[in-house]
């Protein structure tokens, strides 16, 4: 994972661009699959979708704080939408403020767990990237920008679908400094969003897991240490 | 359901624990600590354990089935730690544990950590009974906590607790103080051996006559903590080499002397004559050895968990929803969250009303 390097940072997306021909999705169909995402990246997102990737449930609360609170009732309802049949959860792995964001990554490898089912791990941003290329498949470049606190962005550069169906990746995600953004996008249609569709996640977690491809390890896309201090020599107290 | 299975989720700091329990029966007691990442931060790093709890909860559940010979299936009900503790790390378990109730449709129990140290008594390997009341005097680096247990599932009622720092935590600061490694406890102890207790008079905190009145269970360790370090730098000012040893063994006297003179005043004054202890401190052999000579003195009986119980685990969390379970408590709902500062008072959290409970 690109953590921030001034390598990632100063290059600007733009560059890296090389253009690759237009591929749209074939038809996908895994018959019997039933998939259920769960992505507490930004807000609390639950669904669940078919065999042919249709949104079955959809549960969701926007809110940035409380993914604790809400998740069991969300799953449940999603549950109760769709059924209880469940062959393959979907966990969005992030960026997002990393708190809320392993709060789904744990609800879903224990819901996993409990029924002896898979878990596929997919970078948050490809949901969101997949349902703006739903939305406006003519799109070109583009950017997801989310908020990733502390007054910086993450930054994800797709470009189209590859042959898979996955959004396709052009430049790693970044963090960067929100006034540094404009810069390091250099024209490029960004998009931030707020919240990211667990059906699209859904999505793409089955495509890659057909395609026998991993699109994000075990870790969360933590993108930053945590904040630590070594400690020095003890404060004096003074006489 | 009298011998009810529970598994039961603990993250409030840095030990990731699950534990299988069939009523009072422990089946497993599985541990994942992160403790080696934070010694050379010199204390637990809130966001570091949170991310060690992701990592380590689904091989521990794993290992802990695999250890109590039982299948997901089997479990009567799950149970998990509320609070108090970090928040994060909290919510590392409660979103694990919803997932895992929902998934199998079994009962939620979100429960107190602090009542779960006394729950752990209850598991312990052919002990007797636990008898109430009992004073209870709960030590760890999280935590320096002095209860009243008249009834595990429904009265526990908080006597004291610290101001400032919890005991272990002074524990580590002296130990930096003295150059010695994290965790503090183990060296300082490392370190008394051939100290003398009584060579410095450290303060023992809110222990004066004017701090009894409003702070009679009350435990503050800031200021022996600033003590040490005072007394510390005077005798390198001056020269002379710092007697580790006797400042240890003086140190650790003064921490072990405030907590079983509290916990002792509270079993007079309350007519108890059981006291209990909990939390990972209780490994400090000092303190197990004065509390239980002088509780003798005293006409108490001190009951100690065995130091795996002890310390934060899984097991006691179990132990205490299997209790809940067995008193016909309902699940909780799954509406709570975490909550790092959660009252003692609130031994279940989010109990379901009587008309939604399945
Ligand atoms: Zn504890």
């Amino acid at each position: 994972m690109c953590r921030l390097t001034d390598k990632c940072a100063a290059g600007g997306a733009r560059e890296r661009e090389q253009d690759l021909p237009e591929r749209s999705a074939s038809k996908h169909d895994y018959p019997g699959e039933v998939i259920l995402a769960v992505d507490t990246s930004l807000g609390t997102a639950v669904a669940i979708v078919d065999a042919d990737g249709r949104r079955r449930a959809d549960a969701s609360s926007p809110d940035a704080l409380g993914h604790a609170e809400v998740i069991g009732t969300l799953l449940q309802q999603a549950l109760a939408q769709a059924g209880d049949e469940i062959t393959r959860v979907v966990a969005g792995m992030g960026p997002g403020p990393f708190t809320g964001l392993r709060i789904g990554i744990a609800t879903a490898r224990a819901f996993a767990l409990g029924r002896g089912i898979g878990v596929v791990a997919v970078p948050s941003h490809f949901g969101a990237a997949l349902s703006i290329l739903e939305d406006n498949p003519q799109i070109g470049t583009f950017a997801i920008v989310t908020d990733a606190r502390r007054r910086e962005v993450a930054i994800s550069v797709f470009r189209g679908l590859d042959a898979d169906g996955i959004p396709h990746l052009k430049s790693e995600t970044v963090l960067v400094p929100r006034t540094g953004a404009e810069a390091y996008l250099d024209g490029l249609d960004a998009r931030e969003v707020t919240s990211v569709d667990a059906a699209a996640l859904g999505r793409v977690g089955i495509r890659a897991a057909h395609a026998g491809r991993e699109l994000a390890g075990a870790e969360p896309l933590y993108l930053r240490q945590p904040d630590v201090t070594m400690p020095g020599a003890p404060k004096r107290v003074g006489l | 359901m009298s011998e009810p299975l529970v598994l039961g989720i603990e993250t409030s700091c840095d030990e990731t624990g699950i534990g299988i329990v069939r009523g009072r029966t422990l089946l497993s007691n599985t541990i994942a600590s992160s403790m080696d990442e934070h010694a050379r931060y010199g204390g637990v790093i809130p966001e570091v354990a949170a991310r060690a709890h992701l990592e380590a909860l689904q091989p521990s559940i794993e290992t802990a089935l695999a250890e109590a010979h039982v299948q997901l299936e089997d479990l009567d009900a799950i149970a998990v730690t509320s609070g108090p503790g970090l928040a994060g790390a909290l919510m590392v378990g409660v979103g694990a544990a919803k997932g895992l109730a929902v998934s199998l449709g079994k009962p939620l129990y979100a429960v107190n950590h602090l009542v779960g140290h006394i729950a752990a008594d209850i598991v312990t390997p052919d002990s007797d009974p636990l008898e109430y009341p009992t004073i209870a005097l709960l030590v760890s680096g999280g935590h320096t906590s002095l209860l009243h247990v008249r009834d595990l599932t429904t009265d526990v009622e908080l006597l004291g607790e610290t101001m400032d720092d919890a005991a272990g935590e002074a524990f580590d600061k002296v130990a930096r103080l003295l150059s010695l490694p994290y965790p503090g406890g183990p060296e300082i102890d490392r370190a008394a051996v051939d100290g003398d207790p009584n060579a410095i008079r450290f303060p023992r905190g809110l222990s004066r006559a004017s701090d009894m009145a409003k702070h009679r269970y009350d435990f503050s360790f800031s200021g022996l903590k600033t003590a040490v370090a005072r007394w510390v730098e005077r005798c390198e000012a001056s020269g002379e080499e710092v007697p580790v040893a006797d400042v240890a063994a003086s140190f650790r006297e003064a921490v072990v002397d405030v907590l079983v003179t509290k916990a002792l005043a509270a079993c007079a004054d309350l007519g108890v004559p059981r006291l209990l202890l909990g939390g990972g401190v209780i490994a400090n052999r000092r303190l197990r050895d004065v509390a239980i000579a002088r509780a003798e003195a005293a006409g108490v009986t001190v009951r100690i968990p065995p130091l795996s119980l002890c310390t934060d685990n899984g097991a006691m969390i179990a132990a205490l929803a299997a209790e809940l379970i067995s008193s016909g408590r309902r699940p909780s709902t799954l509406a709570f969250g975490a909550d790092s500062t959660l009252p003692v008072t609130e031994i279940q959290i989010a109990e379901s009303q009587a008309e939604d409970a399945a």
